[in-house]
């Protein structure tokens, strides 16, 4: 797969043709399959997604501290802000829809983590839904994202414990604006920029979550880093041109995780997690795991 | 090199690719070395496993294995329901494996009939995880391809020997490990394929006298 965003970008402009399908194609020549066939694995990701959108629309689950589940129930039933009806607000509602069922033990498709998982579907399923793109769009759409996340798994990190959230929520916002950028028709060359606009805004992002459970702030961060690419989106396709090179953001995003303290990379020594809140309640919810779950450690 | 099903991927059940999808491979890995699912297990949990494993479902995870569950089935959730309402003797503890063993590690002790098993497995990251010791041999053992594991008398030309079955067999070696606790004592031998071997071939290998135990170990890998 290629290991700068660049070089995939003049690729695909060179020979007429989209991130997506550039990936597709590189991906069968280095894992030695037939494209159908890994279009076929993307198709029941994209299930997989849909299910967990529609699975935490319905608010019905809950995480085991109790802390998380029901918020994108609320987003749904109760248009009352100034982006109600409006894509927006919906893709927000899928994000947090797929991160309570990821923290409810549903299933869900690590894109490119469980703790990042609901970004890429918000955003794709959204801007799918509103605009009546097809299903073969969206597979393409999905391996463009696929080649952004290798590269800044290549060049950075997309684990908390290694670079914070911006590995995270932050790569997933990435990979999401530029495979949204093709999902609606937009250049490679757009794509990056949004890949870039998007990343931009999410640099130095620290993982901090409560109790160390992928639960408090995760969900909410993944419908915030939506909120990101849906802006990268919206000025890359406008024609805004951001003046750092897509590489040169996503290695700096690494170099800034490399410098993080330990304490903000998914250890829960510092950040939200470290707030007289953000302690007290991972005290007293895991006390009461412990007790709820009655078999769990220390029982039977 | 990355593959983008790696990064649109894993499908699998929440919340955390370390603390669930991995415990769930140690778990399934840990099931296969007695050949099915255990009737009693002791579960002790190490460093972040121990802290956070509850929340994460590392517990849930790890049984959910043992059962035989794969990290994207559902009934993970549930495992811990399943478990008591099939009337398996399963234990958790905490205990420390000491300071420079992987933070999520667990240690299990199975046993299913005459069969049992102490295995030491970590969680690497992402999914990803390496059993590094069984029945006391320093092992390593990552799940990633399907693998041969077994214990014989270390005697020359008993790696060759087992090769040879393999190889009649029309199985390719991927990788081959030999470890051993003391110089002259029993060889544990990790022989990774790229197919899975056929029950043919790990009965001719259990067949050799100086083979004391032969088993497959699935692929758990995505």
């Amino acid at each position: 797969m290629y290991k700068a965003l660049e070089q995939a970008i003049a690729d695909a402009e060179r020979r007429g043709t989209t991130l997506g399908r550039l990936a597709l194609e590189t991906e069968a020549k280095d894992q030695g399959r037939p494209v159908a066939e890994i279009r076929e694995a993307l198709a029941r990701a994209l299930e997989v997604m849909r299910g967990a959108v529609s699975h935490g629309l319905t608010g019905e689950m809950r995480s085991a501290s109790g802390l998380v589940g029901g918020d994108a129930a609320k987003l749904r039933d109760n248009p009352a802000g100034p982006l109600a009806g409006t894509l927006f607000h919906d893709v927000l509602a899928r994000a947090l829809a797929v991160q309570e069922v990821n923290a409810a033990m549903g299933v869900i498709v690590a894109a490119p983590t469980a703790g990042g998982a609901g970004v890429l579907p918000a955003v794709l399923t959204g801007l799918a839904a509103a605009r009546g793109v097809g299903d073969d769009a969206l597979i393409d759409a999905l391996a463009a994202a696929g080649l952004i996340g290798a590269v800044v798994a290549e060049r950075a990190s997309l684990s908390g414990a290694e670079g914070g959230c911006q590995a995270e929520t932050g790569a997933a916002a990435g990979m999401a604006a530029g495979a949204g950028v093709e999902l609606l028709g937009g250049t490679p060359a757009q794509a990056g920029h949004a890949v870039a606009l998007t990343m931009q805004g999410t640099l130095g992002l620290v993982c901090d979550p409560l109790g160390g459970l992928v639960e408090l702030p995760c969900v909410f961060r993944n419908a915030t880093g939506s909120a990101m690419a849906l802006a990268g989106i919206e000025m890359a396709m406008s024609g805004i041109e951001f003046v750092i090179p897509v590489d040169e953001v996503i290695d700096v995003m690494g170099q800034i995780g490399r410098e993080m303290d330990v304490r903000y990379r998914e250890t829960a020594g510092g950040g939200l997690a470290a707030t007289p809140t953000g302690r007290r309640l991972a005290r007293e919810r895991l006390v009461q795991i412990r007790r709820g779950a009655g078999r769990g450690v220390g029982g039977a | 090199m990355v593959s983008i099903l790696d990064i649109i991927g894993p499908i699998m059940v929440g919340p955390s690719s370390s603390h669930t999808a991995g415990a769930c491979r140690i778990g399934l890995l840990t099931r296969a070395l007695v050949g099915g699912t255990p009737e009693r297990a002791l579960i002790e949990l190490h460093g972040s496993f121990a802290r956070t494993g509850e929340g994460h479902g590392t517990d849930k995870a790890l049984v959910g294995g043992l059962l035989g569950f794969r990290p994207d089935d559902a009934r993970l959730r549930d495992a811990l329901d399943i478990m008591e309402r099939e009337g398996l003797d399963y234990r958790f503890e905490k205990t420390t494996l000491g300071d420079e063993v992987h933070p999520n590690t667990v240690r299990l002790t199975v046993e299913r009939g005459a069969e049992r098993a102490v295995v030491v497995g970590s969680s690497i990251g992402a999914g990803r995880i390496r059993l590094s010791e069984v029945d006391g041999y320093p092992v390593e053992v990552t799940g990633n391809l399907p693998a041969v594991v077994l214990v014989a008398v270390d005697r020359t030309g008993s790696v060759a020997r087992i090769a040879g079955i393999l190889a009649e067999e029309g199985v390719n070696l991927a990788t081959m490990r030999v470890t051993r606790k003391e110089r002259g004592g029993d060889a544990f031998m990790v022989i990774e394929t790229d197919d899975s071997p056929s029950e043919r071939a790990i009965a001719a290998i259990g067949a050799l006298d100086w083979v004391h135990w032969v088993r497959a170990l699935p692929k758990v890998a995505a």
